[in-house]
């Protein structure tokens, strides 16, 4: 046993964080906050141009180079930075789907564009009447002579905006099980009968609605079989767990709120830093930071195995993203009424903390609800009987 | 990184497990209550050598490593076992590295051996582990470590059933250590071992707890099917199993950072000890509770850990304090005084 992590990952780590450190700069966190946009193109392309897109695909199927090691540490920076990694996360997860089960046309148009760094994908998975019941869609997507016609409405299709495909869960059979009457399309964002609306939210992070209106595709761009839904959502999952970015989030918050209580005195001149109720809160943070790293590490050393880190990859998200909420509270309230205070400067500490508490609620709900995650370490971790 | 133990470190976990299958099952527990120490169990424990195991080959022991008593200690603990090895593994290593010779009587566990760890007041050392059953006890009085060896201490009944005891530390045969800066150095680092290893104990004792509560949750029946098809026990079971993962792990690495002499194992050494606590705590009490009425009555095994969960921790002092400890440590004292 040895908790030491290897050379080439922290020599990786470093190469990470200097790039991060040069291309985002604060002019460019700046403009990130001001139009709440979850992607950066500059750092996107940057790192595409380093090949760590490429990098990040299974061996198999052409890329590799970086283990998950590697590649939870890659993650790791560009959130201690601050960086938007959606785009990242999305693009690794799809090119890697499409190099697995796509045909030759998405492996040829598509792929090459993904890893370059210059076309990015959105998910469309939820609707707006289903989040965790994922396998619920109805979206249609009919036959239409030699192609299919497709018609529904997906919710938090975050990036659509600046995405040329969304990757869409349509339902192609609704007279089978809900679990097999599914089919993956990539639809074009500039097909006729695609729309997007806006939706701004409590972090003022923007996401998306999107509207699917008689769009018609050719079956080229279907992913998989048809009604095969299911087992491209399965490859696509196993792709992405444990090593895809935000688990983080309160190492960030610890960092910042370190930071603040170090530089900064209360209304009476007294350092924050000797606030008995500010460093409890820090500490407790401080250990709920140290085991959210462990159990990230685990999952990437259980995915280095060559084992699929489904129980790992739930145990650091349920984990990591309910600290972060117990931090969030509790340093806005350690702040007092100046923690209300919003500012538009991203380099003013104090404000991190507002922010923070309305940037949390999103962590235990996307990627997975808490309450999916405990259903899965229930059953798949302690052997459960499947819930009620 | 490698999180799998070695081939020896899982002959470890498993020898140290049957034999307190074997010699002080679960099920007789309670005989060993109020006092908390099985004779046979220790016997069996110096016959393997595990005693002097800790203590480095230049003072006659074995030279296991932290991680090596973690994971022993970790299945001692997820059985509850009555045998103070973390207590008696610290103090040898302790007296190794601050005298010349460790007792042979230590080193291979004719005497059980102890850590006082609070500092004496009035020169009593008070509530030491181990104190009923320990024939020495190292403790910190006033500027002096002293290795005290007398008549073990009137056991002090608890809610953890320890061997708690009282010792004076006048009693006996006295020899002094270190003094000074040195004593207190010696002493803070026999104190984080101790915190480390009762973290790993900890941790097999919330393990142990989580597995006869999904056992109890997989069988009981109420309205016609197992409660624990019930999503809020699943539930409830889940945020502790997963915490337990986290728990096991900082207690390894903290282990394997005093290892390594890590400039960080004094801090995750502090972290483990209060994760561990609370989330053996939490999941003893869940999984009592799980239980319904049974979890109440004496006859059901859950008490027995849900008891110990805090008598194991509170030992060394208040959670509290552990806290503002820990905060001393990762951020240097208050600047000032804060009124």
């Amino acid at each position: 046993m040895d908790f030491t992590q290897s050379d080439t990952a922290v020599q990786f780590a470093n190469e990470v964080h200097a790039l991060v450190t040069q291309v985002f700069t604060d002019e460019r966190r700046q403009r990130a906050h001001d139009t709440g946009t979850m992607h950066d193109w500059e750092l996107h392309r940057a790192m595409a141009d380093k090949g760590w897109i490429r990098q990040a695909l299974p061996e198999a199927l052409g890329g590799g180079g970086r283990g998950p090691e590697e590649l939870a540490l890659l993650f790791r920076e560009l959130e201690l930075a601050g960086a938007p990694y959606d785009g990242l996360s999305i693009c690794t997860m799809v090119a890697s789907v499409i190099a697995h089960v796509g045909n030759d046309m998405q492996r040829r148009d598509i792929l090459p564009k993904l890893l370059a760094g210059e076309a990015l994908i959105a998910l469309g998975y939820s609707e707006p009447d289903s989040g965790s019941d994922v396998a619920a869609a109805r979206t249609r997507a009919v036959r239409d002579g030699d192609g299919w016609r497709i018609d529904g409405q997906k919710i938090f299709t975050s990036l659509a905006e600046e995405s040329e495909w969304v990757f869409l869960l349509t339902r192609t059979d609704p007279d089978v099980p809900k679990h097999q009457g599914l089919t993956f399309f990539l639809v074009p964002t500039s097909a006729p009968g695609f729309e997007l609306q806006p939706i701004r939210t409590l972090s003022g992070k923007r996401t998306n609605t999107t509207f699917y209106d008689g769009v018609v595709v050719d079956d080229e761009w279907r992913i998989g079989e048809v009604n095969g839904g299911w087992q491209v959502m399965l490859v696509a999952l196993s792709f992405e767990r444990g090593v895809a970015g935000g688990v983080r989030d309160a190492e960030r918050l610890l960092t910042v709120a370190e930071a603040h209580a170090r530089d900064s005195v209360d209304d009476d001149g007294h350092p924050l830093l000797d606030d008995p109720d500010r460093r409890d809160a820090l500490v407790r943070l401080a250990i709920d930071c140290e085991v959210t790293d462990l159990l990230a590490n685990r999952a990437a050393w259980v995915a280095a195995s060559g084992r699929l880190p489904g129980v790992e990859g739930a145990a650091t998200k349920l984990f990591a993203t309910e600290a972060l909420q117990r931090a969030a509270d509790r340093l806005l309230d350690a702040a007092g009424p100046a923690g209300l205070v919003q500012s538009h400067d991203v380099s003013a500490l104090s404000a991190f903390y507002e922010y923070c508490y309305r940037f949390a609620p999103v962590t235990t709900i996307y990627g997975g609800t808490s309450e999916i995650q405990r259903n899965l370490i229930a059953q798949r971790g302690l052997g459960l009987p499947r819930a009620r | 990184m490698d999180l799998d133990p070695s081939v020896e470190q899982r002959a470890i976990v498993d020898v140290f497990g049957a034999l307190a299958d074997r010699f002080a099952p679960l099920d007789r527990l309670r005989e060993r209550e109020p006092g908390g120490f099985s004779p046979e169990l220790w016997e069996q424990l110096v016959a393997m050598g595990a005693p002097g195991m800790g203590v480095p080959e230049s003072a006659g022991g074995a030279g296991a490593s932290m991680l090596d008593l973690a994971l022993a200690v970790e299945a001692l603990g997820r059985r509850l076992a009555p045998a103070p090895l973390v207590e008696h593994a610290v103090a040898a290593r302790m007296l190794a590295v601050t005298s010349d010779d460790v007792p042979a009587a230590i080193v291979d566990g004719a005497d059980i051996a102890t850590v006082a760890l609070r500092p004496a007041r009035d020169g009593v050392a008070r509530l030491v582990p181990a104190g009923a059953v320990a024939a020495h006890v190292v403790a910190l009085d006033g500027e002096e470590l002293v290795l005290v060896t007398s008549e073990p201490g009137a056991l002090i009944e608890n809610l953890a059933s320890s061997p708690l005891a009282d010792r004076a530390l006048g009693d006996g045969d006295r020899r002094v250590l270190a003094t000074g800066a040195r004593a207190r150095a010696a002493h803070a680092h026999a104190v984080d071992e101790w915190r480390v290893l009762t973290a790993a104990a900890l941790v097999g004792l919330g393990l142990g707890a989580l597995a006869i509560g999904v056992r109890y949750v997989t069988e009981r029946e109420q309205f016609g099917v197992p409660i624990g098809s019930f999503q809020s026990l699943q539930h409830g079971l889940a945020d502790v199993a997963v915490a337990l993962d986290g728990a096991q792990l900082l207690a390894r690495k903290a282990a394997w950072a005093f290892d390594g002499d890590h400039p960080d194992a004094a801090q995750l050494a502090g972290m483990a000890f209060l994760f561990a606590a609370e989330q053996a705590q939490r999941t003893a009490a869940r999984a009592l509770h799980y239980h319904g009425g049974y979890g109440f009555m004496e006859e059901y095994d859950i008490q027995l850990f849900y008891r110990r969960a805090k008598g194991w921790a509170n030992v060394v002092g208040e959670p509290a304090r552990e806290y503002a400890r820990l905060a001393d440590l990762r951020y240097g004292e208050c600047t000032a005084a804060v009124g």
